[in-house]
């Protein structure tokens, strides 16, 4: 045991470092880069067997070259189909965009000392008020866009906000008040969608009216006529996110305030803070950013809502947001990460037999090994060097 | 200490594989065509030699909904026609399965760049994607099934419902008759006098079914004189899971409709109904109706709690689209199955033929006659 494993560094530098091993002691070159690399390796390794094990046929037939090849298919086709060609890199992109924003607004509650898993209703809300703006407005863009994206950030918010005021007001566990109003924004989305307000006329299933071309986030590859490329301004909108929570809470007075009280809440009640208004704050500005996420799958991706368009990203978002280390640079490689993973999937999937259900476990095993770097510290013999900051999350009433 | 720890490791590895294993017979299904995926066809093979189009082998790709190619229902039906067609014709088939709806337009467009003689889209929930891919790929083929492909959301607005696209052959089922016909065994099989229905979401391809099954059972009290009554439907509102995935759901809405008296369950609802029919085969007395496909064949093991199943024979339409498209190059006229087509059906009682009595059962074959000739209307 060395003092220096505190915070990863040691602790007196010396000044005459070289340029070069200082770049790479700042962005941590063992955690950050080593360590994933040795996971996604692992998880291949291991996914490699899955492969030949679930192909039944040529098992039986004994036919080991052919399964080595529909390997090797599928961990060539897995890259290129999402970084190989324009329309992989977009959909790599399409993918990413609202993992990010929902990736952001898991890490900002949780820097607050917050379980939010709520970012599936955070989209819901900001997405139907998002939506509502794109159908009922016709333009200019540049007006009826910013508004959109703001109607989502102030619904979301209100609605993360609500959870922050239970938890402020009453002590009401956020794990289980975000649980439910997932649920009750689920289905009031469902309902919305019925009511003439919202439905598409004509139509018997709940899809919202589309948006207005004018009100679409408009694509990012606009030198491009291809309709196929759908990665949208909605990317740039997600980077922005991730810029302000890093001015949020290494800049801001406020997320001095917030970093404080999560990490320790005592004495941050100690040294004058107000627990309550930070709390609800804190999910306010994280459902701002969820709800930012449902906007630009909505007015960018999608055009319309369904009862659906949130999807599983609310929840693939905590997985971005604890392999991102809950930093924002860190939640922008891994999102990329998932949308790589989404894009090639899809055509691992068409260059080979294998089925969607093994894609998705290669998918999960990839995500796994990454978010173990003590497994992947193991099976590769490494030492145990540095630390990893765990967060901590406060129980009732706190 | 460090040797348990990766003893450990090496556990969970370990597990992982005992996972995926257990996924074996699942992917069986889906990966039989495995083999003959990769050897070509070759073109003396190919029964229609003569006409076939110079380019070689017609290929033909499927996009399923988030139910999966071995849904055992309407995606896996659809593939069967596919499979058909790589034996029978020589066919190139190809598969994307999509895990949430919005897989269905980048999986769409995979096959578009991917080049593919026809793309076959298959649901209702694909109908917008499909009709925003065949009005910027005209001289593409498209089928879709459960659609007109112009119906769904995302169509852009000044794209009007009633434009018929040229490019998309719509594979439609009149399902409602074989649901009436099923409706009305219900209605007189049923000892407590309460028979039920649910579906997986609330759309036209599904309540179809509910209604037909609805207007079945009228018809029956209307003819004998009895006041069985149908719970989950009643023609505008009812019982839906929400969703064609979880097994769970349909474990749920059988309990409750159990709990409520219902004897006969007839769910519409993919693989959520393989849920109502374990939780019969857990309790015993209570008779499912399956969708789509022949469920006591498809899933075998609770092919006991199966009176019937209502046929959608989407497999023979989906061949016969592959078919005029290697003969023609053109995906053909818009379809709807009908008894008179073979489209739809009703399928055997199969075991529980001894439990069905003799005047219901001519009863049926004259309703199933009646429906061939036009006489009938399931309305």
């Amino acid at each position: 045991m060395t003092a220096a494993t505190v915070d990863g560094s040691p602790a007196a530098a010396p000044e005459e470092k070289p340029k070069l091993v200082v770049f790479f002691d700042r962005i941590d070159a063992y955690n950050n880069l080593l360590l994933p690399f040795l996971a996604i390796v692992s998880a291949l390794i291991v996914g490699a067997f899955i492969i030949g094990l679930t192909d039944i046929d040529r098992l039986k037939e004994g036919d080991i070259g052919g399964i080595l090849t529909t390997i090797k298919d599928a961990y060539i086709a897995l890259p290129t189909g999402a970084l190989g060609s324009l329309g992989g890199i977009s959909e790599t992109i399409v993918s990413a965009t609202p993992l990010i924003l929902a990736g952001l607004c898991f890490a900002v509650a949780a820097r607050s000392g917050l379980f939010n898993i709520g970012a599936t209703g955070q989209m819901f809300a900001g997405g139907m008020a998002s939506v509502w703006v794109g159908f009922t407005m016709d333009g200019p863009g540049i007006v009826q866009v910013p508004l959109a994206l703001l109607a989502g950030i102030i619904a979301g918010g209100l609605w993360g906000g609500i959870v922050g005021i239970l938890k402020a007001r009453t002590g009401a566990h956020e794990v289980i008040t975000t649980i439910m109003t997932n649920y009750i924004a689920g289905l009031l989305t469902l309902w919305l969608l019925k009511t003439e307000a919202f439905q598409q006329p004509g139509k018997d299933n709940p899809v919202s009216k589309t948006v207005s071309d004018k009100g679409r986030l408009p694509e990012l590859f606009f030198w491009s006529d291809d309709p196929s490329l759908r990665a949208h301004w909605g990317f740039l909108v997600a980077l922005g996110g991730a810029v302000f929570m890093w001015w949020l809470f290494e800049r801001s007075k406020v997320g001095f305030e917030l970093r404080t009280f999560g990490s320790n809440a005592d004495a941050a009640r100690y040294a004058g803070m107000k627990p309550a208004t930070l709390t609800t704050l804190a999910m306010f500005i994280a459902g701002g950013l969820a709800g930012l996420g449902g906007a630009t799958q909505i007015i960018g991706t999608q055009g319309y809502a369904t009862e659906s368009f949130a999807g599983s990203i609310g929840f693939d978002a905590i997985a971005v947001a604890l392999l991102g280390r809950n930093k924002p640079v860190g939640i922008v490689f891994a999102a990329f990460l998932f949308g790589i993973l989404e894009a090639g999937g899809r055509k691992m999937q068409l260059e080979t037999d294998i089925p969607l259900d093994v894609v998705l476990v290669l998918r999960a095993l990839i995500v796994l090994f990454i978010a173990a770097p003590a497994l992947t510290r193991l099976i590769w013999r490494l030492k145990s060097e540095g630390s990893t900051s765990v967060l901590q999350f406060r129980g009732w009433g706190a | 200490m460090r040797k348990t720890k990766r003893f450990a490791a090496l556990a969970l590895t370990a597990s992982l594989f005992v996972v995926a294993a257990c996924g074996d017979d699942e992917e069986e299904s889906t990966s039989t065509e495995a083999p003959a995926a990769t050897e070509a066809p070759s073109a003396t093979e190919a029964p229609a030699g003569t006409e076939a189009p110079a380019a070689g082998a017609v290929s033909a790709c499927q996009v399923t909904d988030v139910g999966g190619v071995d849904d055992k229902g309407f995606n896996q039906s659809a593939y069967a026609g596919l499979q058909q067609a790589e034996a029978d014709l020589g066919a190139e088939i190809a598969l994307l399965e999509s895990a949430s709806d919005a897989d269905y337009a980048p999986n769409i467009q995979a096959f578009l760049d991917k080049g593919c003689d026809d793309i076959i889209t298959v649901g209702f929930l694909l109908g917008g994607a499909t009709a925003d891919a065949a009005i910027a790929n005209p001289d593409q083929q498209f089928a879709i099934i459960d659609s007109d492909a112009n119906d769904n959301a995302g169509t852009p607005d000044d794209f009007a419902d009633d434009v018929n696209l040229e490019n998309v052959r719509a594979l439609n089922f009149a399902t409602d008759e074989p649901s009436f016909i099923a409706g009305y065994l219900a209605a007189g099989m049923s000892e407590t006098g309460k028979v039920a229905t649910y579906g997986g979401i609330n759309i036209p391809p599904v309540t179809i079914f509910m209604t037909g099954f609805l207007n079945g059972v009228n018809y029956y009290n209307e003819q004998k004189g009895t006041a069985v009554e149908v719970l989950g439907w009643d023609g505008t509102e009812g019982s839906f899971a929400g969703n064609f995935e979880s097994l769970d759901d349909g474990k749920k809405l059988a309990q409750g409709f159990a709990d409520e008296g219902a004897d006969i369950i007839f769910p519409v609802a993919g693989p959520v109904g393989l849920g109502s029919s374990a939780y019969a085969k857990e309790v015993g007395g209570i008779r499912i109706i399956g969708v789509d496909v022949d469920m006591y064949v498809s899933n075998d093991k609770e092919k006991e709690v199966y009176l019937t199943s209502v046929l959608k024979n989407i497999d023979a339409s989906v061949f016969d689209t592959v078919k005029n498209v290697s003969e023609t190059g053109d995906a053909g006229d818009d379809y709807v199955g009908t008894f008179a087509n073979g489209g739809v059906g009703i399928a055997d009682f199969h075991d529980q033929a001894g439990d069905v009595p003799d005047e219901l059962k001519a009863e049926i074959e004259q309703l199933v006659a009646d429906f061939t000739a036009g006489t009938m209307k399931a309305g």
